[in-house]
């Protein structure tokens, strides 16, 4: 494990894959791997890409890892595409408009699947972005489901967040109202060679302009992701709002949010475990069960039964989980 | 037919029909190969609303339902056109001087990969390519190679290439001139479907707007110069092969070919100057009846369409005239002789159908390329139906059959249904960026697919009577060193062609390429100082970039 | 802890764009329950290879119908092992002669190959079982 570690701080690229995996599938190891990583991390910014399936979003990162490539930074991509909710498999596609970077090793792309995980992330993505972080990468691509309407974990997650929206979609300022408007740093309007595209663009700048509180207005950068136009513009906005995250604290301030919640994860997590485990220590469950299947008893003061019959502290034991 | 026949049979039908309910039917559901459920009985009540003159019409008049020909086959049988090419220029034309031999009469070339791509025999991206799936081409002096002794002016040539048609078609042209045939006598068809590409069989290389435009240029080019070309075979074969059903390779099909028609009026060409130059390419699935009605109903939709939406005046535009190939994707590798009868069968449906010419797979074609007996039996089948058969004896004579004539309305009427939908989207370019084809194929494929395992539709010697015997039949081996060989070649015309007169051709090329001219002529410039097909194409996409695909399941 | 996932790896080397099968194959795997990274067509070895080492995928299914099989399974294969992945389960489909297939597969250059006909729930069955049995050993 320690060995996976050094590797993977070496810069070696099937450690950081198969470290990926590990956190992905819930390794018993990878709490123990997390935590040797964290030391290493912090240094990279993160970037998320969110927008309606059929927006266009990565052949937009293709675009932008040509761009970034020219000043020299090296970057991650974790592209999360939907788990099938009836079978749990899952066809991760979003590579195929990236294959032109897969023989740069400056570049690391990633594919995820949701695994049951409804926010527009997979469970896993916050854990992947510390692999790639550790790993030496200076920026990190996420590049989200896109159903729309639950694209809320993006904004926990990255420090920079683009919405992408298309003129084609007639019902794309709906969506901004439906709640993609709080979330965007950048709005990018895409396929902007397609009609309507002004008209969208107008739309996003009135309703921006609306809100006059904010210390950062997004604008609004039109983009046509089969050539590169717009592009050169696009990643300017990216770097511009990253100075006014750093420059302004904001940047550590959602960093600082960003612990306070992980930490608080954890916490839970870890009590949660312990707690359960003294449950099953102490209890057959599995005839608490039957007995509430047949309405001798109720789950509501049962809950409370087991949870007096256990302690809830105990110095004893380090690490419950 | 009259109210009161219609009304009696329909009574009567009723009756029969209850009589029917109680019989016991086989397990399986009686589907086409499409998956589209086929009635136990047709009657007069299923072609009540066809008007003969209307609907049906006369053969070699409008609406061309029962074929483009007056006298079809009695006039002249369709041309035996095997699809062939593999290994290096001299392998081929071996092999097209002993199918000419045969009596086949006409040529179709099959090229290699890296050819269809645009690349060169020595490209890395050829690596273990070459020659292996048709004959690899790298420049004018392997089109000599490949025509040495068959003389341009008496035999046409069918070219299967797409995104670097105009470069192969180039490259053939300047040949003609070398051997002393005028452009004027030459005929043949480049297959230049790019749109088809996009959907369904994904050699592509430039974006839409770029190939387009290489298509218009070739259209106007040969409605100068080369006035025998057919400058274009819009072609369903793929569409089929990628899993589509019958109905989606008809609609997609003439969809593409309404996008061309535009495009070449949109170019300021006059429909009529190029659309008689434009043909199509059409599967014979194993589905039989469903195939006959599928080739029936397409051209009555063309010169409809034609005629009423596009404004053709020339009678030539109405007619489509198409080529079959029996479909690939219905051989197994399980008992290859069954293909025999297979491809019998789709050859027969073609025929019936009314094809101008038509190529019968081999059945080793599953497993490699096809040996000289397998491909000897092939073209017997086909003059086995034209001489023995009786099939040629008299014009559509499936016409008036209630099945046939109504799954030809019912295809008509999907056809026109899909686009509707088309229309819906903007049309076949913007149809494609959405991924629109693509899904419907993918969907029908798997569907297929499912149906199969799941033993819904019979694959004899696969999912029904499968003695797991292996095949054992000779196969044709591209031998490694083809590739060697040609490589070698390549360096050395390199070596000794002008290279400045090549570096300069290729400069005009993109200085055109940036403007609006034409770009055949520039390209004969090139192919004519030996620039390769992997120099042309790589000078024309530094200009109009690369295409690449949407990804769907 | 839930059970290790396991991924395919549904690439087109070389430059035929014959992704019928390739397709029809990952929609089944996904139907299956595996998760399926699929490349695009047109790939080079060394990308298939990187991808398949990125991915970190246990499976890797090659779809050739241009008839450069010969050429193109040894040389990924080689190139994985050289990556450190000799354990990726490596199995080949499309237009593969008989003897062709027992040259791969007698080679090591392949653990087995599916021709056209070969119904989907052989191939998923045939990836479960051998995935389980490889992580149990």
């Amino acid at each position: 494990m320690q060995e996976l570690v050094a590797e993977l701080l070496k810069g070696n690229r099937r450690a950081a894959a198969r470290m990926i995996s590990l956190v992905e599938n819930d390794d018993p190891q990878k709490r123990e791997l997390l935590k040797d990583v964290y030391p290493h991390t912090g240094n990279a910014y993160v970037l998320g890409v969110t927008g309606a399936p059929g927006s266009g979003k990565s052949s937009l990162v293709d675009w932008l890892l040509k761009q970034i490539r020219k000043d020299d930074l090296t970057v991650g991509v974790i592209a999360v595409d939907p788990t099938s909710p009836f079978s749990g498999g899952a066809i991760l596609g979003d590579r195929i408009r990236m294959q032109d970077h897969a023989l740069d090793s400056n570049i690391f792309i990633r594919s995820m699947g949701t695994r049951g995980s409804l926010g527009g992330l997979s469970r896993a993505t916050r854990e992947a972005i510390q692999v790639l972080d550790a790993f030496g990468k200076d920026l990190i691509i996420i590049e989200t489901v896109g159903v729309g309407q639950s694209e809320v974990d993006i904004v926990k997650t990255a420090d920079s967040t683009l919405v992408v929206l298309t003129p084609a979609g007639g019902d794309s300022v709906q969506t901004i109202k439906a709640g993609i408007m709080e979330i965007a740093d950048i709005f990018v309007v895409n396929k902007s060679d397609l009609p309507g595209a002004d008209k969208t663009a107008t739309e996003i700048n009135t309703m921006l302009d609306m809100k006059n509180d904010q210390a950062w207005r997004p604008p609004v950068v039109p983009t046509v992701s089969v050539s590169n136009e717009g592009i050169y513009e696009l990643w300017s906005a990216v770097q511009e709002h990253r100075r006014h995250m750093e420059d302004s604290g904001r940047l550590l301030e959602i960093r600082r949010e960003r612990v306070r919640r992980e930490l608080t994860e954890q916490v839970e997590y870890l009590v949660k475990n312990r707690i359960w485990d003294r449950v099953k220590e102490k209890i057959e469950l599995e005839s608490l069960v039957e007995k509430i299947v047949k309405r001798q008893k109720d789950p509501y003061s049962s809950a409370g039964d087991l949870l007096s019959k256990i302690k809830f502290y105990d110095q004893d034991s380090e690490e419950g989980d | 037919m009259d109210k009161e026949n219609i009304k009696r049979i329909g009574q009567k039908k009723e009756i029969w029909q209850e009589q029917a309910d109680q019989t016991s039917e086989r397990g399986e559901p009686f589907i086409t190969v499409s998956g589209r459920p086929v009635g136990a009985l047709y009657t007069p009540l299923d072609i009540d609303n066809l008007d003969y003159e209307n609907d049906l019409g006369f053969p070699g008049r409008y609406p061309y339902t029962r074929g483009v020909q007056t006298n079809m086959y009695r006039g002249r049988i369709w041309t035996m056109r095997q699809f062939s090419g593999f290994g290096d220029a001299f392998d081929s034309n071996r092999r097209y001087r002993y199918l000419l031999e045969q009596g086949q009469t006409g040529l179709s070339v099959a090229f290699d990969m890296p050819t269809i791509m645009g690349y060169d025999s020595d490209s890395e991206r050829s690596l273990g390519e070459v020659g292996r799936c048709g004959v690899a081409i790298d420049s004018l002096e392997d089109m000599e190679v490949l025509f040495d002794q068959i003389p341009l002016d008496q035999v046409t040539t069918s070219m299967t290439i797409n995104g670097p048609a105009a470069i192969l078609w180039c490259m053939y042209l300047a040949n003609a001139e070398n051997q002393g045939v005028s452009l004027a006598k030459v005929g043949g068809t480049i297959q230049n479907d790019i749109l088809k590409e996009y959907i369904a069989q994904k050699s592509w290389i430039f974006p839409p707007e770029p190939s387009m435009r290489l298509i218009t240029d070739i259209f106007s080019f040969s409605a100068d110069h080369v006035p025998r070309w057919n400058t274009i075979s819009i072609s369903g074969y793929h569409i089929r092969e990628a899993g589509s059903t019958a109905a989606q390779e008809l609609a997609f099909t003439l969809a593409d070919g309404f996008a061309y028609v535009e495009a070449g009026i949109k170019a300021g060409l006059d429909v009529d100057r190029f659309a008689p130059r434009l043909s199509f390419f059409f599967n014979a699935h194993i589905d039989f009846f469903e195939e006959i009605c599928k080739y029936r109903a397409a051209r009555r939709i063309w010169a409809r369409r034609m005629k009423e939406h596009y404004g053709a005046r020339d009678e030539r535009s109405l007619k489509m005239r198409f080529h079959t190939q029996t479909a690939g994707c219905s051989l197994t590798a399980q008992e290859p002789e069954n293909n025999i009868v297979r491809t019998a069968i789709e050859a027969l449906s073609a025929v019936l159908g009314g094809t101008q010419s038509l190529h019968t797979n081999s059945m080793d074609e599953v497993m490699a390329l096809p040996t000289e007996k397998a491909v000897k039996i092939a073209l017997r089948t086909q003059q086995i139906i034209a001489y023995e058969s009786g099939a040629a004896n008299t014009i559509d004579p499936l016409a008036g059959s209630y099945y046939v004539e109504a799954l030809t309305d019912q295809l008509e009427s999907e056809a026109e249904a899909y686009f509707q939908k088309i229309d819906d989207l903007g049309g076949v370019l913007p149809a494609i960026d959405q991924g629109f084809f693509q899904q419907e194929i993918a969907d029908a494929a798997y569907s297929y697919q499912r149906a199969v395992d799941q033993g819904d539709l019979s694959v004899i010697g696969v999912n029904r009577y499968n003695t797991g015997e292996q095949a054992e039949i000779d196969l044709l081996k591209i031998a490694p060193e083809v590739e060697e060989k040609q490589v070698k070649r390549l360096k050395r015309l390199k070596e000794k062609r002008d290279g400045d007169a090549v570096n300069r051709s290729l400069e005009n090329l993109k200085k055109s390429a940036s403007g609006s001219d034409n770009l055949i002529p520039k390209i004969l410039d090139s192919v004519k100082v030996y620039a390769t097909e992997g120099e042309i194409v790589a000078a024309l996409k530094e200009v109009f970039g690369e295409y690449r695909e949407k990804p769907l399941f | 802890m839930t059970e290790k996932m396991i991924r395919v790896l549904v690439a087109k080397p070389g430059l035929d764009g014959h992704d019928r099968g390739a397709k029809v194959v990952a929609r089944a795997l996904r139907d299956a329950g595996f998760e399926v990274i699929y490349t695009g067509l047109h790939q080079t070895p060394e990308q298939v290879v990187e991808t398949a080492l990125q991915e970190d995928v246990d499976v890797v299914g090659l779809s050739i119908l241009s008839g450069a099989h010969m050429t193109l399974v040894p040389r990924i294969k080689k190139m994985l092992a050289e990556n450190g992945m000799d354990e990726v389960l490596m199995i080949v489909g499309g237009i593969i002669p008989a003897d062709d297939a027992a040259e791969l597969i007698n080679s090591g250059s392949a653990e087995q190959v599916f021709t056209p006909g070969e119904p989907l729930d052989n191939i998923t069955e045939y990836i479960s079982s051998k995935c389980k049995s490889n992580m149990q050993s």
